[in-house]
């Protein structure tokens, strides 16, 4: 099993569903992040002084496979949020020791299916 | 805008009726026209305490809001209070020496025979009227103190200083004009307020800001400004517009009467002052602050009925419209000026009533038709004003700062005043529960479960 977080620009996010639910993985957790990479932030203007955002938003989304789907699944993610420009995000592949379903118990990959 | 003593006017009215007429040739009709203009105008102006409200609250951050609401709560209530209790007879002391004088404690002339009837004041409105749209006038002096102080003044030296300014500095400063003191004698002329007021309501603002300090991480070295945004367009938006709203009253009632001319005439020149405030802060921010700024707009509008509030009677439209826009672009340039020089006043409290109070009370000067006002005169009541408010603001404050100290702690200033002070939020208050002791609070039912706290469990 194995945990794929990615990082993407947020207007991505019905996107990045729907390609995930293209190829049956229905699953997911998404939360609202702020961070930076190459992308440098942007400057307001309040009342006449300027300020630097450095943080931009960015959505984190998260989901939980079987190994012989992880290929599958960080395909269809990029290229479901690219769209070309710095910013796009990044895709981190992370090992998962173990998965329960609570309501049932099962464990493993049964757990996450 | 000279008030006459009671005591004449009940002689008259006694023998007006003799002759058939009500005094001066007022009408009941047209008393009890006057009157309930006159009320209708006093409640415009407590709407301008919404106004101040809502404004302060939108351009200052939302962990201080209830902190903001709590002395604008404050103010209105003390300051009629005060102006009840001795600050309406410091203002009309009636016969005095021109610098200071007292006509007594407490209201009890309002119960004198003719003070509510149409002998009081040629007719324009009773006793009790009087003291209302005054009282509501005094109120709004000091609450423009309250936005430039914001966000770092502790809440209990904040309520002893408006207190005493309200109560005896307004006061007092207002008799010289306004109760038929020197610069009344002198031909000084504030139509409604830009210097009793505004200008005043500024000083005390400026010396608050002094002696206060910026607000934590406002400035740098190397004259670096960090914008503090606010957290509500919305609010400030419908502050300014409530305050205009507000202003057809200010300066709609201090025409003393329902007089169709003279009132049709001063809303005029207000709203036009307004709007060219508005255009020419839109234009100046844009071209110098790099973009339009809403809140400069905002500020620009309210500069302009600054501005206007002075002379609204005696300029013509073309000089209002100048007056206003003017005042638009100064708001702007002041902005940032006192930025620039590190005087922090969250709101631009300082440059609405202060710089551009004392722009409305030159341009009298400028641009009154009546001949008997000069340049020169206005001057003087300028600097009058500022000597004595601002001084008698100083040492309010310095004492005060002295003996309790002015300012909260960094702790308390970072963590927001609404929990210091109030220990309450503004905004979603039961937020500072957590959402774990939500949880608990709604599985145990222990007693009664507030109502947010009840639809955030269902969730």
């Amino acid at each position: 099993m194995k945990k794929i977080q990615a990082i993407i620009k947020p207007f991505k996010l019905d996107d990045a569903k729907q390609a995930l639910a293209e190829i049956d993985v229905v699953g997911m957790t998404v939360s609202e992040v702020k961070g930076f990479g190459r992308q440098k932030g942007h400057s307001e203007l309040y009342r006449g002084a300027e300020y630097v955002v450095d943080f931009l938003p960015k959505v984190q989304l998260e989901v939980v496979v079987p190994d012989d789907l992880v290929e599958k699944v960080t395909l269809a993610l990029s290229e479901a949020t690219r769209t070309g420009s710095i910013g796009d995000g990044k895709i981190f592949v992370i090992p998962v020791e173990a998965a329960v379903r609570i309501r049932t118990g099962e464990r493993g990959d049964a757990a996450l299916t | 805008m000279k008030r006459i003593v009671p005591v004449l006017l009940l002689a008259a009215g006694l023998l007006a009726p003799a002759v058939g007429f009500a005094d001066d040739g007022v009408t009941p009709g047209q008393f009890t026209a006057n009157n309930v203009w006159m009320m209708l105008a006093a409640g415009l102006v407590f709407i301008m305490h919404l106004g101040f409200a809502t404004l302060e609250s939108g351009l200052t951050r939302a962990k201080n809001t209830t902190n903001i609401l709590f002395k604008n709560t404050f103010i209105v209530s003390i300051g009629i209070l005060t102006y009840a209790l001795c600050g309406f007879n410091l203002m009309y002391p009636g016969e005095f020496n021109g610098i200071l004088g007292f006509a007594g404690l407490g209201l009890g002339a309002g119960y004198e025979p003719g003070a509510n009837t149409v002998a009081y004041a040629d007719g324009g409105y009773t006793y009790w009227t009087d003291f209302l749209f005054q009282a509501m006038f005094a109120a709004t002096a000091a609450t423009i103190v309250s936005g430039a102080v914001a966000e770092r003044i502790k809440l209990s030296s904040f309520m002893i200083f408006s207190t005493i300014f309200v109560g005896l500095v307004y006061t007092i400063a207002g008799s010289w004009k306004w109760g038929g003191g020197w610069l009344d004698g002198m031909g000084f002329y504030d139509f409604a307020g830009s210097t009793l007021v505004h200008s005043v309501g500024g000083w005390g603002a400026l010396a608050g800001v002094l002696l206060l300090g910026p607000r934590l991480g406002k400035y740098g070295k190397d004259g670096r400004i960090t914008p503090i945004p606010g957290s509500n367009m919305p609010l400030a938006a419908m502050g300014v517009f409530l305050l205009w709203l507000g202003w057809f009253g200010f300066n709609g009632g201090s025409v003393l009467s329902a007089d169709p001319a003279a009132v049709s005439f001063v809303l005029v020149t207000t709203c036009l002052a307004a709007s060219a405030g508005c255009m020419i802060a839109i234009a100046v921010s844009w071209r110098f602050a790099g973009k339009p700024d809403l809140s400069m707009a905002l500020n620009g509008i309210l500069a302009g009925l600054v501005g206007i509030t002075a002379g609204a009677d005696t300029v013509g439209i073309t000089s209002a419209v100048l007056i206003g826009g003017v005042a638009g672009g100064i708001v702007v340039f002041s902005v940032m000026f006192f930025d620039h020089i590190k005087i922090d006043d969250p709101v631009g409290a300082i440059s609405v009533h202060l710089v551009c109070g004392i722009w409305g009370t030159l341009a009298v000067g400028i641009f009154s038709t009546n001949p008997a006002h000069s340049f020169v005169t206005q001057l003087i009541g300028v600097g009058a004003y500022g000597a004595f408010t601002f001084t008698s603001a100083f040492i309010i404050f310095g004492v005060i700062k002295l003996v309790m100290g002015l300012r909260v702690s960094e702790e308390e200033e970072i963590e927001g005043l609404d929990l210091s002070e109030h220990g309450m939020h503004a905004y979603d208050l039961a937020a500072g529960a957590g959402w774990l002791e939500q949880q608990t609070a709604s599985g145990a039912r222990v007693g009664a479960v507030p109502a947010t706290q009840l639809a955030t469990s269902e969730n």
